[in-house]
């Protein structure tokens, strides 16, 4: 059990005595001590990611949803390693079971005729609540294990997707996958923006939502209890918390979280296939996790933001270079995996607080400093 | 149509023997380090590509087999030496997490240097079923798979029970401390056990190779997951019970592939994994103890 208790400490990045501002989003997480606090600084990072959709182009709008929608994972994925401990290789699975739900609703809707705000809701509803079920039924395998043996199940789970798509290829549309009929912006705002930049509001505010859910979650009870499972199983047990149920409902909201990514990129994208969640994108949004600072927030927004920003400047720099075009077809996604599998190894020997851990002991030196200079 | 039953078990008994080695291979670095090598299928897969070009160059299976069984081990040694030394032991994820970074160091450089096509690899032994009167029994490849196996589980059996490396291996594991005081070099032993391991790793996924696509920088990340589910079913602490679950899988995703398609087989390794861990939380032959460690 000791092993336990240290367990996730060390990979929990926000597991400072006093209750880390480290968990909140928003640039100034020192205003978030109370829940009025951090559905503003939630609400005012919305308006101002609105805002900046005004000036990308169409293409960068599309970039700016797909991080949004990889923030719904990343978020739920580093709150479930953080928090309690578990560490998932298979969130891909559930952002596709989030993106195929949305997809066989959205497309069952539009085929009875519904139009407007019930084809863009009711889809995204129906994906939460299908990865929500399937992460309660692998947390209730799961829960009973640790570290290794989980990690080991999920990675089975992601493997078998492509199965699954193909045995049920009538349903799923096998590996090409689903084309997904979705509701567009509405009449009003046609004529002021683009249909890309209305995607990105779309994944903006499901990133919002799942950000201040988490947030909330981390400050309420059952955040706590989670934290309690974490670091003594046996105290948590005898204070009359139930560590099975602790860890399930965990494992669930977290795949929750993933599934309304995966819908969001069916939205965004128009398409759900097996060969968009593959192992390699699974082990993605754990870099981003871990690179970003595991059990935080914002580094769950840092990783996800770097999941998109990296490959391509990874394909600018090997298009600006002079590479025959089989060298430019290996290189192409390889190399990726290459620079985020290496910075894996070396920001868990040596920084596993990621970038958020750096960000947070840096505030900290200019705030000691400033104290320094003003009482002096 | 008229099934093959015994054909069926000779084939899945090969294959439940090479997924009972490669399993083997982790339940060595568990025993050694107390660490679940998330790595081994990666490395495994390295030393095919050098026993594939040992191969291709001299013509020689046997010199490929060699090849793999030493880059296996050098690799092991460069593992830990090199990652797995500095990784942060208080806490049990960070090492699955680095492995999992060496994978895709390891599988994205495969990648690079060869390309994602699938190259055939030569088996050392035709792969037809030899027939007697009327009813294939069993092919002289998979034979010959049983028989690396048995002699590669034997050895490991001979090492670990009746040598003086062994007593220390097993000493060293078990209580460090002690053995440390008693003049073990707990150190030395933890990094023989990735250099054993890795090399075991190796040769199973060489054995496995002829048997499925071909190989790809990918070749063994679903040997690695049948493998894991062989650990878990049999306890990742206890050798005996890698080789009863092993073979049992074995000879279960063979029918499985027969009787529902070769798609069908990671589904059913998942409705295996959640149905023991469901059911049967404590696996089949580990201590409960030993899951939540």
């Amino acid at each position: 059990m000791t092993t336990t208790t240290t367990a996730a400490r060390a990979a929990d990045a926000g597991d400072a005595p006093m209750p880390s501002p480290a968990d909140a989003p928003g640039p100034r997480p020192r205003f978030t001590a109370t829940a009025r606090g951090r559905y503003a600084v939630a609400a005012a990072g919305l308006v101002l990611a609105i805002g900046a959709t005004f000036l990308l182009d169409p293409y960068r709008n599309y970039l700016l949803s797909l991080a949004a929608a990889y923030v719904c994972a990343t978020a739920g994925l580093t709150i479930l390693i953080g928090r309690t401990g578990q560490l998932s290789l298979g969130h891909a699975a559930f952002m596709a079971t989030g993106a195929y739900g949305f997809a066989l609703t959205s497309n069952a809707l539009a085929e009875a005729g519904i139009e407007g705000p019930v084809l863009l809701l009711v889809p995204f509803l129906v994906a939460v609540i299908a990865a929500t079920a399937f992460g309660t039924l692998v947390g209730a395998a799961g829960a009973r294990l640790h570290g290794p043996y989980l990690a080991g199940l999920t990675l089975a789970i992601v493997l078998a997707l492509p199965a699954v798509t193909s045995t049920f290829s009538g349903l799923l549309g096998g590996d090409q996958g689903l084309y997904v009929r979705t509701e567009r912006r509405p009449e009003v705002l046609s004529a002021v923006i683009a249909n890309e930049q209305w995607q990105a509001w779309v994944a903006l505010v499901a990133a919002a939502i799942v950000l201040v859910l988490l947030a909330q979650l981390g400050r309420s009870p059952s955040g706590i209890r989670m934290q309690a499972v974490r670091d003594d199983t046996a105290a948590a047990r005898l204070s009359g918390i139930d560590p099975f149920r602790v860890k399930v409902q965990a494992f669930a909201i977290s795949a929750g979280a993933a599934g309304l990514g995966g819908a969001v990129l069916a939205y965004v994208t128009q398409a759900a296939s097996p060969g968009a969640y593959g192992l390699s994108f699974s082990l993605f949004l754990l870099v981003a996790v871990v690179v970003g600072g595991t059990g935080t927030l914002p580094g769950a927004v840092w990783g996800a933001l770097l999941l998109v920003l990296l490959p391509e400047a990874i394909a600018a720099v090997t298009d600006a270079l002079p590479l025959p075009d089989d060298a430019v077809s290996r290189l192409d996604g390889n190399l990726a995996v290459l620079i985020f599998g290496a910075l894996l190894v070396v920001i868990m020997i040596a920084a596993p607080r990621g970038i958020q851990g750096a960000l947070v002991a840096l505030r900290g030196r200019i705030r000691s400093r400033t104290t320094r200079t003003t009482s002096t | 149509m008229d099934v093959p039953i015994l054909l069926l078990a000779g084939t899945g008994l090969a294959r439940g023997a090479i997924f009972a080695a490669f399993a083997l291979a982790l339940v060595l670095i568990w025993r050694a380090a107390r660490i679940a090598n998330f790595a081994q299928g990666a490395m495994a897969t390295v030393s095919c590509y050098v026993a594939f070009h040992v191969t291709a160059l001299t013509g020689n299976y046997w010199l490929g087999l060699a090849a793999a069984l030493v880059s296996g081990a050098v690799l092991g040694w460069v593992v830990e030496r090199g990652v797995m030394r500095f990784v942060d032991r208080s806490n049990p994820l960070a090492a699955v997490i680095v492995a999992i970074g060496l994978v895709m160091v390891l599988t994205s450089t495969l990648a690079i240097a060869f390309g994602a096509d699938y190259r055939p690899m030569p088996a050392p032994f035709p792969r037809e079923p030899i027939r007697i009167g009327d009813v294939a029994v069993i092919s002289p490849y998979s034979l010959f798979v049983l028989a690396v196996v048995a002699v590669l589980m034997l050895a490991l059996a001979l090492l670990f029970t009746r040598t003086g490396v062994g007593l220390a291996m097993r000493a060293a594991a078990f209580a460090p401390e002690v053995s440390r005081l008693n003049g073990v070099r707990v150190d030395r032993m933890r990094t023989l056990g990735w250099t054993l391991s890795a090399a075991v790793g190796g040769l199973a996924a060489l054995l496995v190779i002829p048997t499925e696509l071909g190989l790809n920088p990918h070749a063994a990340d679903l040997l690695f997951v049948y493998a894991f589910t062989v650990a878990i079913v049999g306890g990742l602490d206890s050798p005996v019970g890698a080789v009863v679950a092993g073979l049992a899988i074995g000879v279960i995703l063979t029918f499985v592939t027969a009787f529902a398609g070769a798609t069908f087989a990671p589904i059913a390794i998942v409705v295996i994994l959640l149905g023991v861990l469901l059911v049967r939380p404590q696996g089949l032959f580990a201590a409960r103890e030993a899951r939540v460690a």
